[in-house]
């Protein structure tokens, strides 16, 4: 057996303003997911969080208990991909979303039995009077995540943190509730941290995104400046790797050599060397900073894209 | 010219060489309902030729009977009706060893690394089983075309005796692509090869999949429910909508101009990554949920969820026919959504 820490989330700095959705990109095991469940101090044991996570005024690590309790419910909301294993199989959807409303008590009991409905109606869940009393497996897949959107929204959070929402749904059910995201993101007008390895559905609902590499955020910047001229060559090439639905010619796709490195034992530098076609030597023993490229963009680059004559031909070698 | 109305996807004029031609094919599935009479209509009346050398691409949502027609296409699951003809040849009717024979041609790649391979077998036994199997290799021989074969996917042939868990995913599928090519086969159903994998490996393995294809002449019907990467990948593309086809036509004429709403339907939910594209996208967004494959929608079954759907839409089945040459679409209002 292996002992020691890894660094699942090392370094990571940003914040969130209310009406904003930003997008955390990467790859599994980026660290996208343990960055969103820090904010909430929700690491499974044995993870240790250090740093400083700032809401509003209040420093989330320094929380007695009661208060990231309350902070959890009334504040943040959580929704996971996975709808089926997220909800209670035995408890009704109706019940489940009235608890939800009751834990964190910011209405009366007789305010959360009367918001049900409502809320169910809000996440466009049809029929949802006589739906409310459905058991989740009576839901389709896609109804069981406005199901937990419904929940996720009740206590009117002004953070939303989406994990994955709608990698587990079909396409046509994923434009609806992309949808409905972007609507309820609106109406709350809550911040909302998108947490997905899909960058077409960052491109359609963010206005900032985050891309994460073996733990670090690599490039970070605002959604048209990281699609039009990303400067991170992880960034480039995960960019190019995805065919296009309306994709013209038939390219053949630059695909990203070797696979992320094992956590445990990172290599020496920059995190994505051994696998970065653009590399210098620097590259194999210092790390590089986040530095700024342009206003508002920040790339943890030596070479950055910009400087590169023909990146594509450079790639296809 | 006039062309006889019963030209199917199966007689297509513009298939001059199939490799795969799929009649009338059927698969209910029993599930015991009251009377031990409900079942599921996975497959209805599917016909499909498949051109040799090219790339057929298969899309639709999950429980539309794309995975089962790939099975029953290789016969990994009996038809309940219909032919499947390889080379002429009919799966569906042949039986013992002249079936095992024609097998070794026909092979496939399944979705989940993870599963599909037996987690106590070295990847020299993986890969070497069918060999084996076939009788067709043993001992030194054997060996040399597993080093090779891992070689051509790009496995180091030293690590023949390590375990699936030792692989990533994107291996492991490597791994799945070296096992079905052993044999040399001629026709490869690859069922959702790339979607449970992360996506800078996906792009490895698309372009592996090219490579082969071109390398040794490989025939593929390939699955996903992700249209970027069927469309990218494929010649020709068939949506599958509740066990039937809806169309089926060429991929850079579906592209610009599908026929069947549901294809528009489906290509209208993609997210591009693209902010401009995106902000300009308008999603057509279906009405109500995918209805049970046991009691399918009475005539055409995409009517109770057609946003352009009329009355003739459920009392007459509009055939899956021939409306441009190499374009077929089943819809009575083809090309107006």
């Amino acid at each position: 057996m292996s002992s020691g820490t890894v660094h699942a989330v090392d370094g990571i700095s940003f914040d969130i303003d209310r009406g904003e959705i930003v997008g955390v990109v990467g790859e599994s095991g980026s660290g996208k997911t343990m960055t969103a469940l820090s904010l909430l101090r929700l690491v499974p044991e044995p993870g240790k969080i250090s740093g400083r996570i700032l809401f509003g005024e209040q420093d989330v690590l320094q929380m007695a208990d009661d208060e990231i309790r309350e902070f959890r419910g009334n504040e943040v909301a959580m929704i996971f991909q996975d709808p089926m294993t997220s909800l209670n199989p035995v408890l009704r959807v109706g019940f489940q979303v009235e608890e939800a409303m009751d834990a964190h008590r910011r209405f009366t009991r007789q305010q959360s039995r009367e918001r049900v409905v409502p809320m169910l109606q809000r996440v466009r869940i049809p029929a949802a009077k006589e739906r409310v009393k459905d058991f989740p497996h009576q839901f389709s897949g896609g109804m069981r995540q406005r199901a937990m959107i419904a929940m996720g929204v009740s206590n009117e959070p002004s953070l939303l943190i989406a994990d994955e929402p709608t990698t587990a749904l079909d396409v046509t059910v994923q434009a609806s509730i992309i949808e409905l995201l972007r609507d309820i993101s609106r109406e709350l007008r809550a911040a909302v941290i998108l947490i997905t390895h899909n960058m077409a559905l960052v491109a359609s609902l963010c206005n900032r995104v985050i891309v994460m590499y073996a733990g670090r955020i690599v490039e970070e910047g605002p959604t048209r400046a990281i699609f039009k001229n990303p400067q991170h060559p992880y960034t480039w090439s995960l960019l190019r790797s995805m065919p296009r639905v309306d994709e013209v010619a038939k390219e053949r796709l630059i695909s990203i050599k070797g696979v992320p490195p094992d956590l445990a034992k990172p290599p020496a530098g920059c995190k994505f060397h051994p696998r970065c076609r653009f590399r210098i030597d620097k590259c194999f023993t210092e790390e590089p900073p986040l530095g700024e490229v342009d206003p508002g963009q920040l790339a943890r680059c030596w070479v950055l894209m910009k400087n590169i004559q023909d990146p594509e031909s450079e790639a296809m070698r | 010219m006039s062309q006889p109305t019963t030209v199917t996807p199966a007689t297509d004029p513009t298939i001059k060489s199939p490799l795969v031609r799929i009649e009338h094919l059927v698969k209910h599935f029993p599930t015991g309902g009251a009377f031990g009479r409900a079942v599921v209509h996975a497959v209805d009346d599917v016909n499909l030729a498949i051109q040799k050398g090219e790339t057929l691409g298969l899309v639709g949502e999950s429980g539309c009977g794309k995975s089962t027609l790939g099975r029953v296409i290789v016969q990994l699951q009996p038809a309940t009706s219909g032919h499947v003809f390889f080379q002429d040849q009919d799966l569906t009717r042949l039986r013992g060893e002249k079936l095992r024979r024609i097998r070794q041609q026909v092979q496939m790649i399944f979705q989940d690394p993870y599963a599909s391979l037996n987690p106590r077998m070295t990847v020299g036994d993986i890969v070497s089983e069918p060999l084996r199997n076939f009788r067709l290799a043993r001992g030194k021989k054997a060996e040399q075309r597993v080093q090779e074969v891992m070689r051509v996917v790009g496995l180091n042939p030293g690590f023949v005796n390590r375990y699936p868990h030792e692989f990533s995913g994107g291996q492991r599928q490597r791994i799945g692509i070296a096992r079905a090519l052993v044999l040399n086969p001629t026709f490869m159903v690859a069922d959702e090869p790339v979607s449970a994998l992360d996506v800078s490996i996906q792009a490895q393995i698309v372009n592996l999949m090219e490579d082969l294809q071109e390398k040794f002449n490989l025939t593929y019907l390939f699955i996903a429910h992700e249209l970027a990467v069927v469309r990218h990948i494929s010649d020709r593309v068939a949506v599958m909508y509740l066990g039937k086809i809806v169309e089926i036509g060429p991929s850079a004429a579906i592209r610009d101009r599908p026929l069947h709403p549901y294809t528009k339907v489906l290509q209208s939910s993609v997210p591009v990554p693209d902010p401009d594209v995106e902000a300009s996208r308008k999603p057509i967004l279906l009405k109500g949920e995918i209805p049970s494959p046991v009691n399918p929608p009475p005539a055409c079954r995409f009517h109770t969820r057609c946003p352009i759907a009329q009355k003739i839409c459920s009392e007459v089945e509009p055939p899956l026919e021939m409306k441009e040459s190499g374009r077929f679409a089943a819809c009575h209002f083809a090309g107006q959504l």
